[in-house]
């Protein structure tokens, strides 16, 4: 006897029933193990929150040196590309209405002269709000880089005036950790390993349990020697191990294909994604209680996924959210996941760090999974 | 079935009451068509956001003297940083940083003051934690603004001369750079691309799962009679849905509407008729209510979330996914939304997505009408 009062040939009967019906299906496989990479694949190239070769406009209306040389100082950082250049103010306004450029830059008549003067001038930046991540962001390179134009022109020309004005004043020497070149994919890529292990977990538990249901073959099961225990273990351990199968190959690929860093311990990633995928397996097992069709369940199944992703801190940053719905996120088990991947993947977090989360997710699995449990025997008793 | 086009006003009406008539009795359907669309506007208006505030520093001030308080007393009154750590060590930061406690360390080193004073370039360093880059990209302009202001009232105290350049920057069309005024306007068109889709998926797979497809082939309704009869409920829906949507942008989230509303409905009416038609198809299609509801949430949802440009900027990603984009129609409503919603522009910008609307809305009737077979195999 196995623990449970589980009988070990029943179960392993049960196990290779599963695994034949799971595999028999030739649309399966490629289902199983080619969509997660697919996902993968879309999600990390498409989930880009980089601002490089903005769209910019540029209006010079002093034509100088100077002004050519702030210009190519924009370009050059990256962040900036000249997609059109007019005389007039009014050609700048047409090509932020049409989308053209989401930037556009005014540099005055008189730049150069009044540089070279010592008087202060000024270069207009206007910028299309109605991207406001992408402006904010642009805003900021953009004003930084033209204040360090400004800076180093200005002490430069008080040195050949033969005037006192200081070297530049204070600098920013900025180093980023864990992500040097600040690349949002390096940060999203693992998060798109939670929501994809956490899809086929679901997926997997939900739809195979309501398709014997719809198929009838439930009951014949039922009336089968099978401990209703048995059963939930037959249907939820093959999920399991394709699951964490899904898990290691989407995460070599992100190693492998996005070359992603994995700083961390294995052993820590593996224990809480084994407590992740049951807590999967156990909203999975509830879907299925109920829900009478596959449509039925696959719809339940959206409705469950969809705002567990968008409350995960997978596209939108937690900290952002108002602070009432900070707290609902807590609720969210891809949350705390993706909390441990990337702490791991790239911060190389262990337990000592990751140890709030990972409790959390044993709780919720076990939670979870007893509750889903108990209501499943109910519906099959 | 008959090849001529011989439509009937009355058999084409008829159809579309009994389609309201089945639409009624099916509460699972009627909450995805009123509530559902209400309740994600309201929902992700909130949590989609990318403005950034209370960003947690940890001051590491070596100097200690009055110029370094000054400027941490700047970093303090921008708004954007609180301190909540004041620390003695460098190794002290690390920990923070990985806990995720300080999003940002600011170490001021020693002699800060006496450089200044003495008219020689000093450097403050500022750690972030890299790993959510485009956070720490903002936080890294903020806090760039700020040393750079200091700096220049440093020079400007120093040789009681002027800053030499002036960035002026002006912001069109979201003023405040509020994300929900970005965001609440493309959703409309993502949702109503979805809702539309998801609404009609079911529409003809029913008839094939419950047997009524063959009482519909025994009529002499034509199939374009058929098609038009069943998307004219779901299109007057998704026109109720798109302005309950405008009227929750306006009054909740108070996102300002500087265009055209009759250039808005007009356009929106094109794009529901594509989104229904291609439902239709995908309904037709595929034949079973499972497939359809499948198929119609991975070719809609997906694609309109993440590459209409509503929330990631189309101009940062690869090549390969920037065609793609091209054939998504949703990526076309959210320039007609948000440029009639923040930029006031009329057809004179428009015309190239209106365009795009008319042949969404050609294809996908056409694609709907040829997909649906009447004759029973």
């Amino acid at each position: 006897m196995s623990p449970f009062g589980m009988n070990a040939v029943r179960l392993r009967q049960l196990l290779g029933k599963e695994f034949r019906q799971m595999l028999r299906d030739p649309r399966a496989k490629p289902l199983l193990f080619l969509a997660p990479i697919f996902q993968l694949l879309v999600f990390g190239y498409a989930v880009t929150t980089d601002v490089r070769n903005t769209r910019t406009f540029v209006v010079d209306r002093d034509r100088s040196a100077d002004s050519r040389q702030l210009i190519a100082a924009l370009t050059a950082s990256g962040y900036f590309r000249v997609t059109g250049a007019g005389e007039r103010p009014a050609e700048l306004t047409r090509a932020l209405d049409h989308g053209d450029a989401l930037l556009g830059i005014e540099i005055p008549r008189g730049f150069s002269a009044d540089l070279a003067g010592g008087r202060q001038t000024s270069v207009q930046l206007l910028v299309d709000g109605s991207t406001a991540n992408t402006a904010n962001v642009a805003l900021g390179y953009a004003t930084r880089i033209i204040s360090r134009y400004g800076l180093t022109q200005g002490a430069a020309a008080a040195a050949r005036a033969g005037a006192g004005l200081p070297a530049v004043g204070v600098d920013l020497r900025a180093r980023a950790w864990y992500n040097p070149n600040l690349e949002s994919r390096v940060y999203n890529v693992p998060g798109v390993i939670g929501l994809i292990v956490m899809l086929m977990s679901l997926m997997l538990t939900a739809l195979a349990v309501v398709r014997e249901r719809e198929a009838g073959t439930l009951e014949q099961l039922m009336v089968s020697p099978l401990k209703p225990l048995e059963l939930i273990a037959g249907k939820t351990l093959p999920a399991v191990l394709v699951a964490f199968m899904d898990l290691i190959l989407v995460s070599a690929v992100a190693l492998l294909w996005f070359g992603i860093p994995f700083r961390g311990s294995a052993l820590v990633l593996i224990t809480s994604s084994v407590l992740y995928i049951l807590t999967g397996l156990g909203v999975g097992l509830l879907i299925s209680t109920i829900s009478k069709t596959q449509q039925e369940a696959f719809l339940s199944l959206f409705l469950f996924l969809f705002p567990a992703m968008i409350l995960s801190g997978l596209l939108f940053p937690v900290e952002n959210m108002p602070p009432a719905i900070q707290y609902f996120t807590l609720l969210d088990p891809i949350r705390h996941y993706l909390v441990i991947v990337r702490g791991i993947f790239l911060r190389g977090a262990g337990w000592s760090i990751l140890y709030p989360q990972i409790l959390t997710l044993l709780v919720m699995g076990v939670g979870v999974l007893t509750f889903a449990a108990t209501r499943f025997r109910k519906t099959i008793a | 079935m008959t090849r001529s086009l011989d439509l009937s006003a009355r058999r084409l009406l008829a159809m579309a009451r009994k389609e309201t008539l089945q639409l009624k009795r099916d509460y699972r359907s009627l909450i995805t068509a009123f509530v559902y669309p209400a309740l994600m506007i309201v929902f992700f208006g909130y949590v989609i956001t990318f403005d950034i505030r209370d960003i947690n520093l940890a001051v590491y001030d070596q100097d200690g003297s009055q110029r370094s308080r000054e400027l941490i007393q700047a970093f303090q009154a921008a708004g954007y940083f609180r301190v909540t750590q004041r620390l003695d060590r460098y190794q002290d930061i690390q920990p923070l940083l990985d806990r995720g406690a300080v999003r940002l360390a600011l170490v001021i080193p020693p002699g800060f003051q006496r450089d200044l004073s003495a008219g020689r370039p000093a450097a403050v360093q500022a750690l972030v934690d890299g790993a959510d880059a485009n956070t720490a990209a903002i936080a890294l302009n903020y806090a760039g603004g700020i040393v750079t202001a200091y700096s220049a009232r440093v020079l400007l105290r120093a040789s009681q001369g002027s800053v030499p350049v002036v960035a002026q920057a002006r912001v069109w069309y979201n003023e405040t750079l509020k994300s929900s005024n970005m965001v609440v306007p493309g959703l409309i068109a993502v949702i109503m691309m979805v809702i539309a889709a998801m609404l009609t998926a079911l529409t003809v797979a029913r008839e094939w799962d419950r047997g009524t497809m063959e009482q519909l082939a025994a009529t002499p309704v034509h199939r374009v009679e058929v098609i038009l009869g069943k998307l004219l409920p779901y299109l007057v829906i998704g026109l109720i849905d798109v302005i309950a949507a405008v009227a929750i942008g306006l009054l909740l989230f108070q996102v300002p509407f500087r265009g055209n509303p009759v250039l808005l409905v007009g356009l929106a009416a094109l794009f529901l008729v594509g989104s229904l038609g291609m439902g239709i198809f995908i309904s037709a299609a595929t034949k079973t209510q499972l497939l359809a509801t499948q198929v119609s949430l991975l070719a809609t949802y997906i694609p309109s979330l993440l590459l209409s440009g509503l929330i990631f900027d189309l101009a940062s990603m690869p090549f390969a996914l920037r065609v793609i984009s091209l054939v998504v129609p949703a990526r076309y409503f959210v320039v007609v939304v948000r440029g009639i919603f923040l930029k006031g522009v009329g057809p004179e910008v428009l015309w190239i997505q209106g365009l795009a609307m008319i042949a969404f809305a050609a294809i996908g009737l056409t694609l709907a009408v040829r997909a649906f077979r009447k004759e029973i195999a």
